[in-house]
C-alpha cells in the first residue's frame, strides 16, 4: 500500500529549509564532520521553551514543525521517530557531571532529556498530541523502522496523518570517540568525497520529518511505496534480497528511474554498492547523497527527503548525479549502506 | 480501516530479574514472597549502602560463563541473551525455519561500560578503552542478542523509556498480523548503571528503603535490572510445530499523556486512554480483566495518577491488581517485557502475585492491591501497564487461548 507524503522538513548540513531551490548552493566542508545549518528556532518554538532544549531536540522539533506546516496540519494522529544516538549532548553533560561531582548535587534536566524518546515526546507535548508515540533506535534501521511502522499504522487506518522522522546529532564527545575508531577521516572537500577514493568517511547529522497519510490529498505528488531493512547480508545474498524486494512491490527493477546510493567515500565498499546497482538497475540514473549530509545512522532520512524533492521537481541536481539515464523521474529507489552491516531500501513513486 | 486477521500466540517466555534467573526460580520467589531488592553489590557507587536496588544476583563473568559468551559484552546484552534464549528454548520453535524477527527494548544500552570509559576519557580524550564504548548504542544489545539466537530477518530496538518493552511486543504482534513475519522474539533488557541510579536520584524519586508501591506511605521507586522476552507466533507456525500455546496477545495500545516530560497528569489521561484502547482492541469490557499488573513504581506521582485512571475505568469494582516492582525494582525499559512474562505466568499458573509491603491505601484512591500470592483462581485475561518519561503510556492484554 502506498502512503502519501504531505509535508517535509529537513535540517541538515545543506541549506534544506526555507525558500532555497533544491541544493542551489551546495555547502562544501573540509575536515571530518558536516554540521547542520540551523534555522532561527524562534520561528518554531517559544523562546522560553527553547532555552531548555538541547540542539538535537530543537532540530527535531523544528523539522517536525516544518513538515506539519507544509502539510497544513496542526496536530498529527501519531509521532514516530528514529534516532540511533538519541540525545547525546544531554547524555554527555550528565555523565560528565556525574564523574566530576562524584555522584553528588546533579541537575536532573540533562538526565530527563537524555532518553531517546525525548525528541518525539517534546513534539507531542508542544502539540498536545496524545496519540501514538514511538521511538526506534536500531542504528541505521532507526528511520526505516519508523517508516515501516507508519505504513502498518496507515494500513490499519488510512485516514490518519503521522509525523515520521529520523534525527541524529554530532557532539564533540561523540565525534572524538568515533574518530578514534578510525571511521571518520579528514577530507579537504566533502563534495569531493567520492573522487579521492580513500579509507574513512565524514561524520554527518540532521533532522528530517515527513508527514504521511494513507489518503492522497490535493497537491500530494510523491508516495512512499515500500521499505526493507537487510541485516548482515553480503554479496549474492544481499543481491537476492534486493531483487526479492521487488516481488513485494508493484514494480519491476527495470522501472526504477533513479537510484540514490548510500556511498560513503570508502573506495571498496562504494564499488560493491555501485556494482549492485549496475547489475540490478542498468537503465536507471545513479546518484549519491552522503557527500551532502555526511555519514550517520539516520542519513537515509536525508535521502528520502532528497528523493521526494527530485520527484516533485522532475530534475536531479547535478551535484547528486553520478550517471544520467535521461529517464523521467517517476520511481526513485534509495539503497543505503551503513558500514556494510545495515542495508535498507526505500522506494518512492510519483503519484 | 482494515480488520487484521489471525491470532498471535505466545509460544514461550523467558525472564531474568532480581527474583530469579529463570521462569521456575521467579515463580518460587513469588510463592515465597521473596523480594529481590537489596544493597548494590555489583558496581561501584557512593550510594552503595543508601539506595536499595533490585540486582540480578550474578556478576557479568558468572553470566558470561553460564551462557558461554564473551565476558566483555555489556550487562544489558548478557541479561537479554539469558532471557531470550530461555524464551526460544521454551517455545519449541525453530527460529531458522521461519521469517523471524527480534524486537528488543532498552533505555540503558551499553551505558554500564560507557560510564567506566568516560572516567578515563574525561582526563584525556585519547584514553579510555574503545571496546567499552563499542556497544554504547541501544541497538547494539539487540544485535548481540540477534547474533546469539541466529536471527537475521528483522531486528529492531524501541526506546520509549519505561514503556519500551510493551511497544516491542505490540510491534511484533502487528508484524505477524500483517504477515510480514511468522515468529517474533519480543521484549526488553536493561541493566543497572550509575547513570540511571544518579539520574533518578537527582529527580529525588528513589526510596532509601525497599519501595512500597500503591501504599499511602510510598516514598519513591527502587531501580532494578533484568530482561523479559516472549516468543510470538502466527497460526501457521503454531499448527506446523503442533504447539499448544497458553495465551494470545489480545489487545495493546500506545498513547501519550502530553502533560509533562517526567510527571504524569493527575487524572492519568494517558494511562486511562492506553487501558481503554487496549480493551477496545481486545473486545473486552473492563470487568472481564481478571488481573492487572500495574506499572506501580512507588513514586507519589505515578501511583496516584495510575490509580486514578484505574478508578475512572472501574469505579469501585476493580479486579485483582498488584505492582510486582516491590519484588524486582523498576527495570526501566525491560519492565514491560518482564511484566508481560509475569502476566502470562498468571494465566499459565492460574495465579496472581502479591504487591509486597502494602499496608495502607492511598487516601482518596482507596485501592487495595493483592497482598498474598494466590493460586487456583480463574485468570483468563490479564492487562499489564507500562508508562514512561516523555508521557509514553502503553497497556497490553494477554488472554487465554
Amino acid at each position: 500500500m502506498a502512503v502519501y507524503i504531505k509535508g517535509m522538513g529537513n535540517i541538515s548540513p545543506q541549506k534544506t529549509w526555507g525558500d532555497e531551490a533544491l541544493l542551489a548552493n551546495p555547502s562544501d566542508y573540509s575536515g571530518s564532520k558536516l554540521s547542520a545549518i540551523e534555522p532561527d528556532y524562534a520561528q518554531f518554538v517559544d523562546v522560553k521553551q527553547l532555552r531548555r532544549m538541547s540542539r538535537v531536540i530543537k532540530m527535531g522539533v523544528a523539522a517536525g514543525t516544518m513538515a506539519l506546516r507544509q502539510a497544513g496540519i496542526n496536530t498529527p494522529d501519531g509521532i514516530i521517530t528514529g534516532t540511533s544516538f538519541g540525545c547525546l549532548e544531554d547524555t554527555g553533560v550528565f555523565l560528565t557531571k556525574l564523574i566530576e561531582n562524584n555522584e553528588n548535587a546533579l541537575n536532573p534536566t540533562p538526565f530527563i532529556q537524555s532518553t531517546h524518546n525525548t525528541i518525539g515526546s517534546q513534539i507531542a507535548l508542544l502539540l498536545q498530541c496524545q496519540g501514538y508515540n514511538q521511538t526506534y533506535t536500531q542504528r541505521a534501521f532507526s528511520f526505516e523502522h519508523a517508516l515501516i511502522d507508519a505504513i502498518l499504522e496507515l494500513k490499519e487506518n488510512a485516514n490518519q496523518s503521522l509525523l515520521v522522522g529520523g534525527v541524529d546529532e554530532i557532539t564533540s564527545y561523540s565525534h572524538t570517540i568515533q574518530k578514534r575508531f578510525g571511521i571518520f577521516r579528514d577530507r579537504a572537500s566533502s563534495l569531493n568525497l567520492f573522487r579521492n577514493g580513500r579509507k574513512g568517511t565524514v561524520n554527518g547529522e540532521g533532522a528530517v520529518y515527513v508527514t504521511l497519510s494513507g489518503e492522497k490529498g490535493e497537491g500530494n505528488v510523491v508516495s512512499l511505496d515500500s521499505v526493507l531493512t537487510i541485516y548482515n547480508s553480503y554479496g549474492s545474498e544481499l543481491k537476492q534480497k534486493v531483487s526479492g524486494f521487488f516481488q513485494e512491490t508493484s514494480l519491476e527493477t527495470s522501472e526504477i528511474d533513479l537510484v540514490l546510493l548510500g556511498k560513503s567515500g570508502e573506495k571498496d565498499t562504494d564499488a560493491d554498492l555501485e556494482n549492485l546497482a549496475a547489475d540490478l538497475f542498468p537503465g536507471a540514473s545513479l546518484g549519491a547523497f552522503k557527500h551532502l549530509c555526511g555519514e550517520y545512522p539516520t542519513a537515509s532520512a536525508f535521502a528520502m527527503w532528497l528523493g521526494a524533492r527530485i520527484i516533485r521537481e522532475g530534475k536531479t541536481p547535478a551535484i547528486v548525479l553520478d550517471k544520467e539515464s535521461g529517464r523521467p523521474l517517476k520511481n526513485v529507489l534509495i539503497i543505503n549502506s551503513y558500514f556494510e552491516k545495515y542495508y535498507s531500501l526505500i522506494l518512492l513513486r510519483a503519484c | 480501516m482494515i480488520k487484521l486477521k489471525g491470532r498471535v500466540y505466545v509460544a514461550g517466555t523467558g525472564v531474568i530479574s532480581a527474583i530469579g534467573k529463570s521462569i521456575p526460580e521467579t515463580l518460587t520467589s513469588f510463592k515465597n514472597h521473596t523480594s529481590g531488592v537489596g544493597k548494590v553489590t555489583l558496581f561501584d557507587t557512593v550510594y552503595k549502602d543508601s539506595l536499595p536496588v533490585g540486582e540480578v544476583k550474578a556478576s557479568n563473568s558468572y553470566l558470561a560463563a553460564q551462557l558461554s559468551v564473551n565476558p566483555d559484552l555489556t550487562r544489558t546484552a548478557l541479561l537479554g541473551i539469558s532471557a531470550a534464549r530461555e524464551a526460544v528454548a521454551a517455545s519449541g520453535v525453530d527460529v531458522q525455519k521461519w521469517r523471524t524477527g527480534l524486537i528488543s527494548a532498552t533505555t540503558v544500552g551499553g551505558m554500564d561500560k560507557t560510564e567506566s570509559f568516560f572516567v578515563d576519557f574525561l582526563k584525556d580524550p585519547s584514553r579510555g578503552r574503545l571496546r567499552n564504548v563499542v556497544h554504547h548504542e541501544c541497538g547494539s544489545s539487540t544485535e548481540l542478542i540477534a547474533d546469539d539466537l541466529g536471527v537475521k530477518g528483522f531486528i529492531s530496538t524501541i526506546n520509549t523509556a519505561c514503556s519500551s518493552s510493551v511497544n516491542a511486543i505490540a510491534l511484533g504482534t502487528r508484524l505477524i498480523r500483517h504477515n510480514i513475519l511468522d515468529v517474533v522474539i519480543a521484549g526488553g533488557t536493561d541493566s543497572l548503571s550509575k547513570f540511571t541510579l544518579n539520574g533518578f536520584n537527582s529527580l529525588m524519586i528513589l526510596d532509601q528503603n525497599p519501595c512500597r508501591p500503591f501504599d499511602a506511605g510510598r516514598n519513591g521507586l527502587n531501580l532494578g535490572e533484568g530482561a523479559g522476552f516472549v516468543v510470538l507466533v502466527s497460526d501457521r507456525v503454531k499448527d506446523e510445530h503442533k504447539l499448544k500455546p497458553s495465551c494470545v496477545v489480545s489487545g495493546y495500545a500506545n498513547t501519550n499523556d502530553a502533560f509533562h516530560q517526567t510527571a504524569s497528569s493527575p487524572e492519568g489521561r494517558g494511562s486511562f486512554a492506553a487501558m481503554q484502547k487496549a480493551l477496545a482492541m481486545a473486545g473486552l469490557s473492563p470487568d472481564q480483566i481478571d488481573y492487572i499488573n500495574l506499572h506501580g513504581t512507588g513514586t507519589l506521582n505515578n501511583d496516584l495518577s495510575e490509580g486514578t485512571a484505574v478508578r475512572r475505568l472501574y469505579g469501585d469494582r476493580y479486579p485483582r491488581l498488584s505492582s510486582t516492582k516491590a519484588f524486582t525494582g523498576h527495570t526501566l525499559g525491560a519492565s514491560g517485557g518482564i511484566e508481560a512474562v509475569f502476566s502470562i505466568m498468571a494465566i499459565e499458573q492460574q495465579c496472581v502475585f502479591p504487591n509486597l509491603r502494602f499496608e495502607t491505601s492511598i487516601p482518596g484512591l482507596d485501592i487495595k492491591p493483592q497482598v498474598a500470592f494466590e493460586s487456583n483462581i480463574n485468570v483468563s485475561h490479564v492487562m499489564s501497564n507500562s508508562f514512561g518519561f516523555g508521557g509514553n503510556c502503553s497497556s497490553i492484554i494477554f488472554s487465554v487461548t
